[in-house]
């Protein structure tokens, strides 16, 4: 069972956002902003085929600024949000939009990346709305609401968090409820998580070296993990199969898993990279499966059997009982995983400061490290058949 | 045929009597078979005159015969004395045998006489015995009466004798006469009489062994009077299982429960003096009492020995658990570790004067059970010492602590004292050790008597002292360190820094001799044999070791840290888009090479140079050619052509093509340059990726440019390879660059300009 080779795509720019298209669950689709401050900043279509191993892209104009984060509509494959700068008049802003992709764009044959036409004369995005957030500051990130039906939106803004309507096709945006963090000197949220459980009213947000829950019914502040890495913290992920458990990274090199419930200690800590954490995905369908990306350069996927939703260890049915000498031998080949690091990616030769799983295929995933070079890789085939047989 | 044989012998007697040998005559047969011996048996005259005739002359012959004639006569003559001589015999003989005759005759006639007399006698005799028979039987009927007379007086009196005896107190003597009597008065008891008299003398002896036992009872008597009370109760057939119970109640109540003194030793004192020998003194009198007695008691006693000794066991062992619980709760309570020689002595005295009651009580628990207190004891002490050791480790950390942030003497620079706090320390540290030792030691002396008891010779020296005091001790040691590792992390660096360098190298110098020192050293002292599997030294050295690396790579993050935190918040708080053209390097990139070379002599006081790649003289220069004014022309003119992605980047690429990948935190060598490698990689890394956070105007890329060019004319001395340092500011320089709205690089010699005025 030899594994495919990961696939490379070079972007021409520099990137650090990366998303797959949340809506999309036949194609393997990654979009990727890039960051420039000379140039006309794009957004690449990444579509890969599993098949032939083969990469097609489109790129899409994204003539507002460069790309800091970038997210796609869970309902409506050709809807994103981006966070963007501007600079004008010798002043940086990051403001937030909701975009629509040409209806071209999937129509208009897949070309190969190298074909000059089609980077020639690239198509633009339409703009739907923006989420103003001029009097908020800057945005950090938008998210969308997990499984919901693409009208909602949380925008990151300084220290303020901000709830989105979007209405009328998504072409108007109205704040609904806000919330402010308060706290001396000049707070900023780094990042945040839309929790996908309790019906998609709770938030997590980080900020320096706290993480907080956030009650989006009332708005209030539901916990408060102080000091829960040694640095900043860098990103969050909820367990989509475990409600209370979340996981954050940050500038300790550290990945922490914690129960909401009681947030004295992490429930688990790895220490695998050797420069700061970036971003923690769980993978979708196997929560197990634990994907970061470090400005060491490095990808590790992990294993976390021990706090997955997957039975832990190995449970003997009552038939296995009763037949012994071939269930012997399965045994053998069959123990229980133990939290482990599965496979360390080193494709990249810069800082990753992006990764995320594919929403169509679960044993795939995207890294996107700081010289635009995105790299496709897959679980390991016999970890793999392990977790599904 | 018979007759002719007997005849035959007598004939040879008579021969030999005569010297005619017949046997003679046979056997000379052969040489005198001659016919012509004259002498010979065979002697033929015939044959002898034929012969003579024939060889002899005439003159020859008259001669013969003349000399014949001559012999003849004298054998005539012969014949005739013998002959003579024989029947003068033969008269006198028959003379006696007549004299014989006529003696004897007179002889009968007086037998006769002799016999007729005896008869007489006889017949005298019979008639005298028959008239005397009658008196002797009367005789031996008186003298028994007179006897069976006597008993009974003896009888009578009894009572009245036992009660002067008992009046007198001579209550052996009562007893002795009792015992008299005793069977007597049993068999005659259905004679009213003699009823009487038992039941007056049950009710003296009643009285008499009622006397005993409250003499007994009393016990001030001497042992002597107590064993003559003992003997005679048991003759009194007092069963002497109640009597041991008596003895030995009485025994508890004797012996003394020793009350807590003051220290231990006088405690143990106090309690051998007391109940020690007090328990000797009953365990003695109790066994010539009950078990050492003769056995010429009569069988009833036969098990009492059995029974009694039993007893004494139980007895004795409830005793001693008594005491020993004392002993043992007054030895937990010694907790002071500072003179452990008198609780040595202690102990040894208690062990002694057990040995006592080993030697009179053979298969007494008690002394084993004794040496097993010593044995816990000994084990609590190595306990309380191990606490101790820790104690004390953890109070001198806490001074070096003190002394650490205590603002330092005569201005020296940064952990000025760092070797001497190490060496006094360290030295303190193997002075206590020292100490605690020689403190063990006491429990394995020669003169001690428990020390060659197995235990002591065995497991107390392999197990207590190597493994659970020494090497626990080291392994606290190293633990206790690498706890400042876990817990400082999240607390950003409670632990001075300084501290982790210095415990880092007191690991280190443990791993590469302190360890083994100390376990050659106790090895030594304890003649340690290694019958259990015991901590290799190796084991302990990888931990030290182990705990070392931490320590250290701990150092490196959290200085690393420290001077990350300066650069990230000078490269946040800025705006960078608006910032003046540089003047001058910022003081924060001054401050950060203070801090590195401060760090660098703090770490150079502890640790060796360690190496580097050799570089030229002038490596300032040099290397700051790498992102001279030419390479960044063609880095920041805009070449974008979409067919050749990023020429912009293509020489970092190409630059990382063919360096190796960098590990930020990794593990350091215990050196002082991969020390500072460690601190200085940390801090460009966090510079590089806050830089690629933010936004530059043209003079804020010209101000990092001027920084990255400071840094690199002071950084580069203090790392292992100088490209390492190159290249990050490179990537610092290469990445502000990109982010710059207006990228125009400033002159090379004008940085330098500004870097040397600062």
């Amino acid at each position: 069972m030899e594994d495919d080779a990961p696939v490379i795509y070079g972007l021409e720019f520099q990137a650090r956002a990366l998303t797959s298209q949340t809506a999309e669950s036949d194609a393997i689709r990654f979009l990727v902003g890039t960051q420039s401050l000379k140039f006309d900043n794009q957004i690449h279509i990444i579509d890969f085929d599993d098949e032939n191993n083969i990469i097609s892209k489109s790129v899409l104009q994204h003539e507002a600024g460069e790309i800091w984060h970038i997210s796609a509509s869970p309902a409506d494959k050709a809807v994103l949000t981006t966070c963007y700068n501007i600079t004008s008049e010798s002043r940086v802003v990051t403001s937030s939009a909701v975009w629509r992709m040409p209806p071209e764009w999937e129509s208009g044959s897949h070309e190969s990346p190298d074909d000059p036409h089609n980077s020639h004369n690239p198509q633009s995005l339409d703009l739907l709305c923006h989420l103003d957030n001029s009097a908020h500051g800057n945005a950090s990130c938008v998210l969308w609401e997990p499984m919901g039906d693409g009208k909602r939106v949380i925008s990151l803004a300084d220290n303020h968090a901000l709830l989105w309507d979007l209405t009328e096709s998504s072409t108007q945006a109205t704040i609904s409820s806000s919330a402010t963090l308060e706290g001396k000197g000049q707070l900023k949220f780094t990042s945040g998580k839309w929790s996908p459980h309790h019906n998609c009213t709770q938030l997590a947000t980080a900020n320096d070296t706290a993480i907080r829950g956030w009650d989006l019914r009332t708005m209030k502040q539901i916990y408060c993990i102080e000091n829960a890495h040694g640095q900043l913290v860098r990103d969050l992920d909820f367990n989509p199969n475990k409600q209370y458990y979340l996981a954050s990274c940050g500038d300790d090199c550290k990945v922490k898993f914690w129960d909401v419930r009681n947030i004295s200690e992490p429930v688990k800590t790895l220490e695998e990279h050797s420069h700061w954490v970036w971003s923690v995905r769980y993978n979708h369908s196997h929560d197990q499966l634990v994907l970061t990306g470090s400005s060491d350069s490095r990808v590790i996927l992990s294993n976390m059997v021990s706090i997955s939703s997957e039975p832990f260890g190995h449970l003997v049915d009552d038939d296995d009982l009763s037949d012994g000498e071939d269930n012997h031998n399965d045994e053998k080949t069959k123990e229980p995983l133990q939290d482990s690091i599965i496979s360390m990616y080193e494709e990249h030769e810069d800082s990753v400061y992006a990764i995320e799983w594919s929403s169509a295929d679960p044993w795939l995933f995207a890294s996107l490290s700081y010289d635009g070079r995105l790299v496709i890789n897959r679980v390991p085939r016999a970890l793999k058949y392990r977790i599904l047989l | 045929m018979a007759v002719s044989s007997r005849k035959r012998r007598v004939h040879g007697m008579l021969k030999l009597y005569y010297g005619l040998n017949e046997e003679g005559k046979t056997v000379d047969q052969a040489e005198s078979l001659d016919p012509c011996d004259i002498n010979g048996p065979h002697f033929d005259p015939e044959v002898y005159l034929n012969k003579l005739r024939r060889e002899c002359s005439l003159g020859e012959l008259m001669d013969q015969e003349s000399c014949m004639v001559k012999q003849i006569r004298s054998l005539d003559s012969d014949m005739q004395t013998l002959v003579y001589e024989n029947y003068n015999k033969f008269i006198s003989a028959t003379d006696t045998i007549r004299k014989m005759k006529n003696d004897f005759k007179k002889m009968e006639d007086e037998m006769d006489c002799l016999t007729t007399n005896m008869a007489a006698i006889t017949v005298f005799s019979a008639r005298i015995s028959g008239t005397l028979q009658d008196q002797h039987a009367q005789i031996t009927k008186l003298s028994g009466v007179h006897t069976l007379l006597r008993k009974l007086q003896f009888l009578f009196e009894l009572p009245a004798r036992l009660n002067k005896c008992l009046e007198l107190q001579a209550y052996a003597q009562a007893v002795t006469s009792h015992r008299r009597a005793r069977c007597v008065l049993q068999q005659y008891s259905h004679m009213p009489s003699f009823r009487g008299i038992q039941d007056d003398c049950h009710a003296i002896m009643d009285k008499l062994a009622q006397e005993l036992r409250q003499k007994f009872r009393d016990g001030g008597s001497s042992a002597k009077d107590l064993s003559e009370c003992v003997e005679l109760l048991l003759q009194l057939d007092e069963p002497a299982e109640e009597l041991c119970d008596k003895f030995l109640t009485h025994a508890r109540s004797l012996s003394a429960t020793p009350t807590a003194g003051t220290d231990i030793l006088e405690f143990i004192d106090r309690g051998c003096n007391e109940f020690v020998s007090s328990l000797c003194l009953v365990i003695a009198s109790y066994q010539e009492l009950f078990v050492n007695r003769p056995q010429e008691s009569n069988l009833a006693y036969k098990n009492i020995p059995q029974m009694a000794v039993g007893k004494l066991h139980a007895f004795v062992d409830s005793l001693a658990a008594r005491y020993f619980s004392l002993v043992e709760r007054r030895i937990q309570e010694e907790k002071s570790v500072g003179d452990n020689s008198l609780l040595v002595r202690a102990l040894d005295r208690f062990h002694r004067r057990l040995q006592a009651v080993a030697k009179l009580l053979p298969g007494s628990a008690v002394p084993s059970q004794g040496t097993e207190i010593v044995v816990r004891a000994a084990r609590e002490r190595v306990k309380q010492y191990l606490a101790a050791l820790q104690s004390f480790y953890l109070d001198s950390l806490t001074d070096v602590r003190q002394a650490l942030a205590a603002p330092r003497l005569g201005g020296s620079s940064a952990g000025g004292g760092l070797p001497e706090l190490l060496s006094s320390l360290s030295a303190s540290i193997l002075n206590q050790i020292k100490t605690v030792l020689a403190s063990v030691h006491l429990f394995t002396a020669k003169d001690i008597t428990f020390s060659n008891k197995p235990y002591f010779k065995g497991e107390f020296c392999s197990q207590g002292v190597r493994e659970s005091l020494v090497v626990n001790f080291i392994k606290f040691v190293c633990q206790s360190s690498r706890q400042f590792c876990e817990s400082a992390v999240d607390r950003g660096g409670s632990t001075p820094p300084a501290l982790l360098l210095l415990l880092s190298r007191l690991c280190l110098d443990y791993e590469t001799s302190t360890i083994s020192y100390i376990l050659t050293l106790t090895d030594e002292q304890f003649l340690v044999q290694h019958h259990s599997p015991v901590t290799a030294v190796t084991a302990l050295c990888g931990e030290a070791r182990e705990a070392a690396q931490k320590l250290l790579n701990h150092y490196v993050k959290v200085q690393g840290l420290i001077i990350s935190q300066m650069l990230r918040k000078s490269v946040e708080t800025r705006d960078w888009v608006n910032t003046i053209e540089p003047r001058n390097v910022r003081a924060v990139m001054k401050r950060v090479v203070e801090d590195t070379t401060s760090i660098d002599v703090q770490v150079g006081l502890l640790y060796e140079e360690g190496v580097r790649k050799a570089h030229s003289s002038d490596s300032s220069k040099r290397t700051f050619s790498v992102y001279s004014s030419s390479r960044q022309q063609s880095r920041y003119t805009p070449s974008y052509t979409p067919s050749a992605p990023m020429d912009t980047n293509l020489m970092s690429n190409i630059h990382k093509l063919f360096s190796e990948r960098i590990d930020i935190f990794s593990p350091v060598e215990f050196n002082k340059v991969s020390v500072l490698t460690g601190i200085i990689k940390i801090s460009l890394k966090t510079f590089l990726e806050c830089v690629r956070l933010r936004t530059f105007g043209r003079y804020g890329l010209q101000q990092i440019q001027v920084d990255c060019h400071y840094l690199q004319m002071y950084l580069w001395r203090f790392v292992s390879d100088e490209n390492l340092v190159h290249f990050l500011l490179d990537e610092i320089v290469g990445s502000t660059a990109h982010r710059c709205l207006d990228p125009a690089p400033m002159e090379q010699s004008v940085i330098e300009v500004i870097c040397e005025r600062g």
